[in-house]
């Protein structure tokens, strides 16, 4: 689905935030990139979404993406704080010329997805942090993209909000069997949603190592308090450590 | 709460008025140095009828002047942002007409423009008072589009059109609007300056009557003008906060603590 390779970035002005990364995913897998801030995740989703130009290096999406085929939630919600939630999920709908009537169906659908749908004409500053970003993955979701990235969106909120959005995100992901790029410096949630996690170190940016979570899918019932959870946020800790050193 | 904040300042208007009065008549000031309250009130009634009219042409004229200012302030702010480089080529010139004072153009400006229509050189210095705050504040709001919401429109292939009325527009706003209240004021100023400037017999507005009254030491009369004068930029002042809170009500940060 998407294959990156030998990819650098250099920003003007010298800091070279990207250097030799190579990275695959398959369609329908669910892939985290973990590192310490500063290291580069998000100029490399950045580049993977095409909203900045690589220095160096080769980015291929199979098929090739269409405009409207990749949703994108940002660290911040990035809402219009003028318009209510419903015209905000229908922001993509509306760049694209979509008809009245179906964006309100179609936002409306997707609002319910994210559990708002009695939010659909509140606006944002008077929802929650975690409704908000509940309203801008509804966005994400609502020209029904195979493609999800996401940077940190969960990193303001607080733990529980954080848990609960987690176990929603592999539902909704699961259902739609998206391709999920999900870029976080947390260890525990890197391991909770992905099927693989690519570690990365920085100045320069790369990778350097990754892990495969030998786990269902759909994480079991308190798969968060198992034995098999704890060792793996271990072993990554113990990685993480070792890289940044 | 609410009835506080309006009846507080009308007290101590009030009071100060009685002061005022009281003062005068104990003082036995004479009324062509400070004429009491009830004679401003008096010459008020006496003349209304040539002030009302003086009032509403000086009114016609800041009103012309402020509604141009907004129209090319906000257009050519939205050229700004649309070339980087008919920014940098014009920006400056209106830079140089804010920082010169408007009363040193002034002779110029009654010249060149006012000689057969003394109206247009008034209105023409209205407008430069009231022209700049438009077009810095309007040029600042359409910058300060949120970046994350700039992304977005390009993740999804928006046209400039889209990015300009979706987001740039509404973003500018609540700038536009803070710098309106701004230069409704100013618009009325700058038509107050131009008449002095103008000088006498070119044009009946408020400044006119003041100077007139004040030639035949009719102290009253001045107050009175002055007090519509004051009257006027109260009312523009109020209508554009309410105009303000009207548009911003339900979604900016600073309307946050009146409730949603
Ligand atoms: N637009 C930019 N211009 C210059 N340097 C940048 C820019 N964006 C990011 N960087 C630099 O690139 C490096 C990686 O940044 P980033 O990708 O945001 O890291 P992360 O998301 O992992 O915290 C940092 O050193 C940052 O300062
Ligand atoms: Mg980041």
């Amino acid at each position: 689905m998407l294959t990156i390779e030998n990819l650098g970035k250099v920003f003007p002005g010298g800091t070279a935030a990207l250097a030799g990364v190579s990275m695959q995913m398959a369609q329908g897998e669910i892939v985290s990139l973990l590192g310490p801030s500063g290291c580069g995740k998000s100029t490399l989703l950045r580049i993977a979404a095409g909203l900045i130009a690589p220095s160096s290096g080769r980015v291929e999406w199979t098929p090739p993406l269409e405009k409207g085929g990749i949703g994108v939630v940002f660290q911040d919600p990035t809402l219009m704080p003028w318009a209510n939630s419903r015209r905000n999920v229908e922001t993509p709908l509306r760049i694209a010329g979509v008809g009245a009537r179906e964006r309100h169906a179609r936002a409306m659908e997707m609002l319910t997805l994210v559990g708002l749908e009695n939010f659909s004409e509140a606006y944002p500053r008077t929802l929650s942090g975690g409704m908000k970003m509940r309203v801008s993955i509804a966005r994400a979701l609502v020209t029904r993209p195979p493609v999800l990235l996401l940077d940190e969106p969960f990193a303001a909120l607080d733990e529980i909000t954080r848990q609960q959005l987690n176990d929603d995100l592999l539902e909704i992901c699961g259902k739609a069997r998206l391709s999920v790029l999900f870029v976080t410096h947390s260890a525990a949630e890197a391991v909770y949603l992905s099927e693989r996690i690519l570690m990365m170190r920085a100045r320069p940016g790369a990778i350097v190592n990754e892990i495969r979570i030998n786990a269902p899918a759909r994480r079991a019932e308190g798969f968060r308090h198992s034995p098999q959870f704890a060792a793996y946020c271990g072993q990554i800790s113990t990685a993480l450590r070792a890289a940044a050193a | 709460m609410k009835a506080a904040r309006i009846l507080s300042p009308i007290l101590v208007v009030l009071m100060a008025l009685g002061l005022w009065e009281a003062l005068v008549r104990l003082w036995q000031v004479p009324a062509f140095v400070l004429p009491a309250p009830s004679a401003i009130w008096r010459a008020l009634l006496e003349d209304y009828a040539s002030l009302l009219v003086s009032a509403w042409m000086t009114l016609r004229i800041s009103i012309t002047a402020f509604v141009l200012a907004v129209a090319g302030g906000v257009s050519l702010a939205v050229l700004f942002s649309q070339s980087r480089a008919v920014e940098m080529a014009l920006f400056p010139l209106a830079v140089i007409l804010q920082v010169t004072p408007i009363v040193a153009i002034a002779p110029l400006i009654v010249i060149w423009a006012g000689i057969d229509n003394p109206n247009r050189a008034l209105l023409l210095m209205a407008w430069i008072a009231a022209f700049f705050p438009v077009l810095s504040n309007m040029t600042l709001g359409l910058r300060a589009a949120d970046h994350g919401l700039l992304d977005l429109y390009r993740l999804y292939g928006a046209s400039r059109w889209q990015v300009l009325t979706q987001i740039r527009l509404p973003s500018a706003l609540p700038y536009l609007l803070s710098a309106m209240k701004i230069s409704g004021g100013l618009s009325l100023i700058g038509a107050v300056v131009a008449e002095f400037v103008a000088g006498s017999g070119a044009s009946m507005g408020l400044a006119w009557r003041i100077m007139e009254s004040g030639n035949r030491l009719q102290i009253a009369k001045m107050f009175a003008a002055l007090l519509l004068l004051s009257l006027l930029g109260i009312a523009i002042f109020f209508c554009l906060s309410a105009l303000e809170s009207l548009l911003l009500r339900r979604w900016h940060e600073s309307r946050l603590e009146q409730g949603s």
